[in-house]
């Protein structure tokens, strides 16, 4: 069970405060009229989904509401960093570098 | 293939059961094969059975990272139904089902296949209305089911508590009398040992390192030990890996893989004859020929590839039984371990061409794909066989994720006013 | 069988006269089996059952085989007891070797017909264990097909070992959560000096032992520590921990699982160990879930008994086991012992055994040259060692008569020589140690083997985890307090506390040569000829099924695990499953390493269901959500629906009303004069900022950019892919203020989708989210009256030219100040009435009492339904079920398409699927009979004589009887249904009925809305 730092509470609170909300990074296209329905349906289902270093979306939705990012390894379940919206990860995995 | 049956097992005792044949070979895979099936999980192995058997292709490898029906076959809680509300889905599992009654004489093996029925419970008016709305669609489907009031529900299951004391009192119940549990290993092994005797190469301990794609065609795979081996037609047959081996192949999928755990108590003397699932209160249980409460839940919210979920979700699940089972209380958690779900958006299977030319995914299956074993493999290898895809597996294509013509089996998700 | 003459007086033929942490003073008396027996203070139930002479405690799963005690603890395969005095109180499946004895336990094996004694399937058995190899089943009970069921139930009859109780727990179960900078798992020699290391450097420590006392294996111990018996130490370190305020010890508490980010879970036993049931205001049992910042594993070892033939008769058990039962609870568990061992440790067995004055037979050592402290010790006692030997057969049914002892050659692989046989009434064995490496595997990290120890160890991890002591191979005390005082250290450290030097006790020097790899006794047969020699005994599986197993193909110890059944059993495999996967890698001609281990999973050992259930059953299951006015509802008989976490009113029945009358009642009194609804689940968010109309322009379907202050519209959200999955009434308050409304069960779900949005996507808008749900109490007039009726009690003009439908004004209501929205559900004259939620039920109750004239009538859930459908007015969720767009909903009015931001749902709701012109469409439906009420979930179809499966067309979602219409009415979705107004759709029902249909338009009452513009 995660151990999960709130960078904007600022501590360290348990898992079942907050919220997995799926991969982290997805910009919402600025002009979804423009899109085809493929990249429609890109946008909205296919996922990275790795074996590994992941960046996902959090929320601490039994604390401050606030969604972040975390940097976690999918297969040892370490958290390698936290980070707020708008920030870039600086932990990425080998094969996106 | 060595036969089996109880004269067979009283002939080998004489000999101290020192003449049991090998249930399947060990080979060293061929250079080139008509197809190869990336993971020996049970849907790997049933359509490696079905292509060789019913479709003629025994020129097959099935190559597996670890050993045969180890990942989520090894780690489900095996129930088997097919009363999915969506035409599509329906049409998909019935097809299965009907594979199920008959798999262990058709395998001669003996699979467990028990159809003790299975009871969807209801908790609220909006869960009775979409029992009722199933339930008829099913019925249209030439699917069996019923719906249950809940003194119906008490008189088929006497240990459930059915009474107004618990937080969400049960209102009623879809029930399948055709549904079940078998023995997942076991179903894994049949198919193995049957694709075995049709000719087919099981390579386990096996990890395929990359796909080999020429001119946007799959050629083969990369493994470690043996190299290149090439095919024809590839499927990919890997829960959730397939994400990884997507990306081998240069795509991304609509799949998340998530951690999904279960637990089994001690064993103890029959108690629970059928199989009791509530998705309101988020629990499923049944029980093991052995005697243990088979239990389960929902999925963990992350992604997750460790087969391991949090405590808390074992803790809800739990909880979520005694609420339906005050007698548990005192009965004791043996073991608890997770698999790695691959979860569709729509809850619905993928078996699909892919971007890649002679390329196929079976996937996307998430928490249900046990009792969908035989038809899947039987679907699939159809459509590896004619390099089209089979009638009842087109609906599941993972480019109605473009199009938008999803199977939607999540249903209302509790909103109400 | 009893076995004893050297003890006098009491039953317990034997107990020693002295010796042993047991309190000889306090006499304890159990039933076992229906029979009554005593034992003292400090027993375990399976030490007071061998001071009894009780030899048989358990049936074989599978051979029915007559079974005893072997092991002393956790490891302990046989003992499975059944323990409990009363219905209530039955626990299945209690292992006799970690249950406290307590005066009145009641106890009885889970097996055995007629008796434990006697069994009469031990003879079918005997003539069908021969048809039972492992995975017998597989191969067998195919035919015919339709037997299978049958064939089972006499399967699961025989399986299974305890029950459990068919009534409710008396008990009840807590948990805490504990936050520590060390947690120590086990208090023996290293956990204790590890724990007495973090204390004294200031760190706060948690340390668990499963035993009912601290102290490990020196509690059964006869080593010396500073010259003293060992306990001594133990009793003061003990003392000196409980000095410490920071320092929590946890006796009686099995850590049993080790889970991500040092999440640990401890099963305290708190009065289950000394009481059938829990005293009044106590807890049975306390589950501990601690984030601890260092994990100290001091979890020790386990014996391993050694693979022989009929190594599971009485009598047999595990050497260190022998020497806990004597040292600590001055048993002696037989009369003439034979000790087989592969090493020097288990020497002391046979010490133990000869200085209790017994006899020991012989020592029998698989190595030819044994050197040693301990050897020596046995030397000087005259006692016979056998060296370059094995126990290979033992003779007994229900006790051990005899034992077969032969020659080895030098790998222990073949028989090398002549068998002699013995007399004794007791096997010890011993083949080295396995660490318990249980919780070390929990989180994922694979064990490694350690060939200097004979053993796994545990593997890298990425926990915070720090081991010591025998779990790594560290099986001397002196290496285990050494590692116990380097861990806690290196935890104090890390921790950045100021390490305090602790001196260690001074331990015994022992030598010892080194011990044998040797897992699996030969015999003169081949292994499928031999006796049975057990691996795993609970699931009594034998050297031969594993070897058989091999053979056939199942090459992975996965495989050989998953068709054996090898360390399924309760006990998970702590004796046999490295004697297990020996066997299977000698058969496959491979390394152990190379074969590999199984993984360890949670539980260490099994957990009580009520103990990780905590309270959080029934009403705690969830909590309830009541509104302001819930009193009210109850004393007016309300019947109540779940609907989320709330009870809302669903009818209120008057006497003798059936809840069709109740409806019909409610119905008829809102459309004929005012009927009034507690609509206070209803979610309110509080939308502020500059940007706050913006957003909601982009969350919303429909066009906000011009709704004028004191002005309220409806809205539909959807997904982004196009589909509706909210919908509700937003108001706006102020230029930058509005309120906005969801469903009941939707609220939390809605504000986290506004959240993400504005936090992820839109962060450059300024808009704030509050959630007011809880903060208003709203209750709904609607109806021809209620106008008049919220006349007599506000200050406020409600006048229809003052106050519009789709209005809003503030005013009080009953002397309250109120926000009032002229909005309608019903499609009647209505207001929303809201007021701060603590003046909810006085404005409520004011309304009472200026309704009479008007027979203000309360209506619930159900009569809302209804009331809503004769308008054809949707409910998300009910309506709609996620697969739905507003177009299918005939909701077109309410997208705006031209709105310059593309709005959520918008791209979605175009894609290709979702413009198919045969879409199912949400239409209303009116039954040919119009008494016939449709029900909901009916799926129609175009022809009812179509065969099997039948295409279907939609279903049904809303019908109702509609008193004040007399007639039935409906809606549903209807493939292409928007275009086939007037035509007929059929409903094939369960019972045989199909019931006829006709599409119509939604809105049964008032098409022109002229009702709730009045």
């Amino acid at each position: 069970m995660f151990h999960i730092y709130c960078p904007h509470c600022c501590e360290y609170r348990e898992e079942e405060e907050f919220h997995a909300s799926g991969q982290a990074h997805i910009p919402r296209p600025l002009d979804p009229d423009a899109c085809t329905d493929q990249e429609w349906g890109e946008y909205m289902y296919f996922r990275k989904n790795p074996r590994g270093i992941h960046h996902e979306l959090w929320v601490h939705a039994a604390g401050c509401r606030k969604f972040f990012n975390i940097t976690r390894d999918t297969q040892t379940y370490e958290i390698k960093e936290v980070y707020k919206i708008g920030e870039q990860p600086s932990v990425v995995a080998n094969s996106d570098q | 293939m060595q036969h089996y049956s109880g004269f067979g097992l009283l002939k080998h005792s004489f000999s101290h059961h020192e003449n049991w044949q090998r249930v399947w070979r060990n080979p060293t895979p061929k250079k080139k094969y008509d197809v190869i099936i990336v993971g020996g999980g049970g849907h790997g192995l049933a359509t490696a059975y079905y292509l060789a058997k019913e479709f003629g292709v025994t020129n097959v490898a099935v190559i597996e990272k670890g050993f045969l029906g180890g990942g989520n076959t090894a780690r489900n809680t095996t129930i088997v139904r097919s009363n999915y509300l969506w035409d599509e889905a329906a049409h998909l599992y019935e097809h299965a089902m009907k594979l199920w009654e008959g798999l262990s004489q058709d395998l001669n093996y003996n699979v467990m296949f028990s159809q003790r029925g299975c009871l969807n419970l209801g908790h609220t008016l909006q869960d009775m209305r979409d029992i009722e709305r199933r339930v008829n669609a099913n019925r249209l489907n030439g699917i069996d089911g019923e719906v249950l009031d809940a003194q119906q529900v008490q008189e088929i299951v006497p240990v459930l508590d059915c009474s107004d004391r618990a937080r969400y009192p049960v209102m009623g119940a879809s029930w399948q009398p055709r549904a079940g549990v078998a023995r997942h290993d076991a179903v894994a092994w049949g198919f193995a040992r049957g694709a075995d005797a049709h000719g087919v190469d099981l390579i386990q301990q096996t990890e395929v390192q990359d796909l080999i794609i020429e001119d946007g065609t799959v050629v083969g795979v990369r493994t470690a030990q043996y190299g290149e081996i090439r095919a024809d037609r590839v499927g990919c047959v890997v829960a959730g890996n397939s994400s990884v081996l997507a990306k081998m192949g240069g795509f991304e999928l609509p799949l998340e893989s998530h951690p999904l755990q279960a637990l089994v108590s001690e064993p103890i003397k029959p108690i629970l004859d059928t199989v009791v699932m509530s998705n309101h209160v988020h629990g499923y249980a049944s029980q093991s020929d052995k005697g243990d409460l088979v239990i389960g839940a929902g999925i963990d919210g992350y992604n997750g590839y460790g087969q391991r979920g949090s405590y808390s979700t074992i803790e809800h699940t739990i909880q979520a039984v005694l609420e339906m089972f005050p007698v548990f209380s005192r009965v004791r958690m043996n073991r608890q371990w997770g698999g790695i779900v691959d979860t569709c958006p729509d809850a619905c299977p993928i078996i699909s061409e892919t971007p890649v030319k002679n390329l196929f995914f079976n996937c996307g299956w998430g928490t249900g794909g046990f009792k969908a074993t035989p038809g899947s493999g039987h679907v699939f290898a159809a459509s590896l066989a004619k390099g089209e895809m089979h009638e009842l597996a087109k609906p599941f294509s993972m480019f109605r994720f473009h199009n938008g013509a999803l199977v939607d089996e999540h249903g209302a998700a509790g909103v109400a006013h | 069988m009893t076995s004893s003459s050297h003890t006098h007086g009491s039953q317990q033929s034997n107990r020693l006269q002295d010796g042993g942490r047991i309190d000889r003073s306090k006499t304890l008396t159990f039933t076992y089996n229906g029979k009554q027996y005593k034992g003292y203070a400090g027993d375990t139930l399976a030490s007071a059952l061998l001071a009894n002479g009780v030899d048989i405690v358990g049936r074989s799963f599978k051979y029915s085989r007559p079974r005893g005690i072997v092991a002393a603890g956790a490891e302990e395969p046989n003992a499975i007891m059944q323990v409990g005095a009363t219905e209530a109180t039955q626990i299945p499946n209690v292992r006799a070797t970690q249950q406290s004895l307590y005066d009145g336990l009641v106890a009885g094996t889970t097996n055995g017909w007629p008796s434990v004694e006697t069994d009469l399937m031990e003879y079918v058995g005997k003539v069908g264990g021969k048809m039972m190899p492992p995975g017998f089943y597989y191969k067998t009970f195919m035919f015919p097909q339709s037997m299978w069921e049958t064939y089972e139930t006499y399967i699961r009859k025989a399986a299974g070992l305890g029950r459990a109780p068919k009534e409710r727990d008396p008990d009840s179960y807590d948990k805490m959560n504990q936050h520590c900078d060390v947690m120590i798992v086990g208090a023996g020699p290293a956990g204790l000096a590890a724990a007495l290391t973090a204390a004294l450097a200031g760190a706060r420590v948690i340390i668990a032992d499963e035993q009912s006392e601290f102290g490990g294996s020196l509690l059964s111990s006869t080593e010396t520590l500073d010259g003293k018996p060992a306990s001594e130490w133990v009793t003061d370190v003990v003392k000196e921990l409980a000095t410490f305020d920071d320092v929590m010890m946890l006796p009686n508490s099995q850590v049993n699982g080790y889970h991500d980010h040092n999440f640990l879970t401890i099963q305290q036993h708190c009065t289950d160990q000394f009481a059938d049931r829990a005293p009044n205001g106590q807890v049975a049992q306390r589950l501990h879930r601690v984030r601890a910042k260092w994990v100290i594993l001091a979890t020790g070892a386990h014996e391993r008994p050694l693979v022989f033939g009929n190594n599971d008769v009485p009598g047999c058990m595990v050497a260190n086991a022998v020497s806990t039962y004597i040292n600590r609870y001055g048993v002696v568990p037989g009369n003439d012992l034979v000790l087989m061992t592969s090493n020097d440790n288990a020497y002391r067995t046979a010490l133990d055994w000869h200085d209790a004055g017994r006899n020991v037979v012989a020592i029998v050592d698989s190595r030819k040259n044994p050197q040693g402290t301990l050897v020596d010790a046995a030397r000087e006692r005259g006692i016979t060692i056998m060296v370059g030997s094995g126990v290979i057969d033992v003779q007994g049914g229900k006790r051990v008569t005899g034992v077969s002892i032969a020659p080895l050659n030098d790998a222990g692989d073949e028989v090398a020589g002549s068998i002699v046989k013995m007399k004794a009434d007791t096997v010890a064995s011993s083949g080295g140690w396995s660490p318990v490496i249980h919780l070390s595997c929990h989180t994922g990290a694979r064990p490694v083997w350690n060939d200097d120890i004979l053993g796994f160890t545990p593997g890298a991890t990425v926990q915070k985890q720090l081991t010591a002591g025998a779990i790594n191979g560290s099986f001397s005390t002196a290496q285990a307090l050494l590692e116990g005082l380097s861990a806690a250290q290196d935890a104090v450290q890390l921790l950045g506390l100021t390490e305090v030097e602790v001196a260690l006790p001074v331990t015994e020097e022992i030598t010892e040569s080194k011990a044998m790899a040797l897992f699996h006794i030969p015999h003169t047969k081949p292994t499928a000829k031999a006796p049975k020699q057990f691996v795993d005994y609970q699931n009594d599986v034998t050297a031969a099924g594993i070897e058989l197993a091999c053979r056939e193909g199942f090459e992975s110890i996965e495989h050989v695990k998953r068709y054996t059944a090898m360390g399924f059993g309760t006990d998970q495999g702590k004796l046999g499953n490295i004697n297990g996967m020996a066997i299977a890698a000698k058969t496959l001609n491979q390394t152990i390493p190379q074969t590999g281990t199984t993984i360890f999973r949670p539980n260490y050992t099994p957990v009580t269901f009520g103990a990780i259930a905590g309270r959080d059953c029934g009403a705690l299951f969830d909590p309830e959500r009541y509104t302001a006015m819930h009193s009210w509802h109850v004393e007016h008989g309300a019947k109540f629906e779940d609907v989320g976490l709330w009870k809302r009113p669903w009818y209120y029945p008057k006497a003798n009303e059936t809840m069709q009358d109740a409806l019909n009642r409610e119905c008829v009194a809102t459309r004929e004069s005012v009927g009034i609804l507690d609509a206070s689940t209803l979610g309110k968010i509080d939308i502020q900022g500059k940007d706050a109309r913006e957003f909601l322009g982009r969350v919303y379907s429909n066009a906000w950019a011009k709704l004028p202050i004191g002005k309220c519209r409806y809205g539909l959200m959807c997904g982004e892919d196009g589909m509706v999955f909210d919908d509700g009434v937003t108001s706006c308050l102020g230029e930058n203020h509005f309120l906005m409304t969801t469903t009941s069960g939707g609220a939390a779900h809605v504000l986290e989708w506004l959240e993400i949005y504005h936090q992820t996507e839109w962060p450059e808008l300024e808009v704030y989210f509050t959630t007011v749900t809880d903060h208003w109490a709203t209750m709904t007039i609607s109806g021809p009256n209620s106008r008049k009726l919220l006349e007599k009690i506000t200050d406020g003009d409600v006048s229809k030219d003052s106050m519009g439908f789709m209005d809003w004004k503030t005013m009080k209501v009953a002397g309250i100040p109120a926000r009032v929205f002229r909005i309608s559900f019903t499609g009647e004259l209505s207001f929303e009435i809201n007021v701060q939620a603590n003046y909810g039920l006085h404005v409520w109750k004011a309304l009472f009492e200026h309704g009479e004239e008007f027979n203000l009538t309360p209506y619930g859930t159900e009569t809302m339904h209804i009331l809503r459908a004769e308008k054809g007015f949707i409910i998300a969720g009910q309506d709609t079920d996620g697969s739905v767009h507003p177009f299918d909903l005939g909701l077109s009015w309410a997208v705006a398409m031209k709105k310059p931001f593309s709005f959520i749902g918008k791209r979605g709701m175009q894609r290709e699927d979702c413009v198919r012109p045969d879409r199912k469409q949400l239409v209303g439906l009116k039954t040919i009979d119009p008494k016939v009420v449709l029900p909901e979930g009916a799926q129609g179809v175009l022809d009812p004589n179509a065969p099997i499966p039948m295409p279907m067309v939609g279903h049904v979602t809303s019908s109702y009887w509609s008193a004040n219409l007399n007639r039935s009415i409906a809606m549903g979705f209807v493939k292409g249904g928007l275009e086939k107004m007037g035509e007929k759709v059929f409903y094939p029902l369960a019972d045989g009925r199909v019931i006829e249909a006709e599409i119509c338009n939604p809105v049964f009452l008032d098409p022109k809305g002229e009702r709730q513009h009045v």
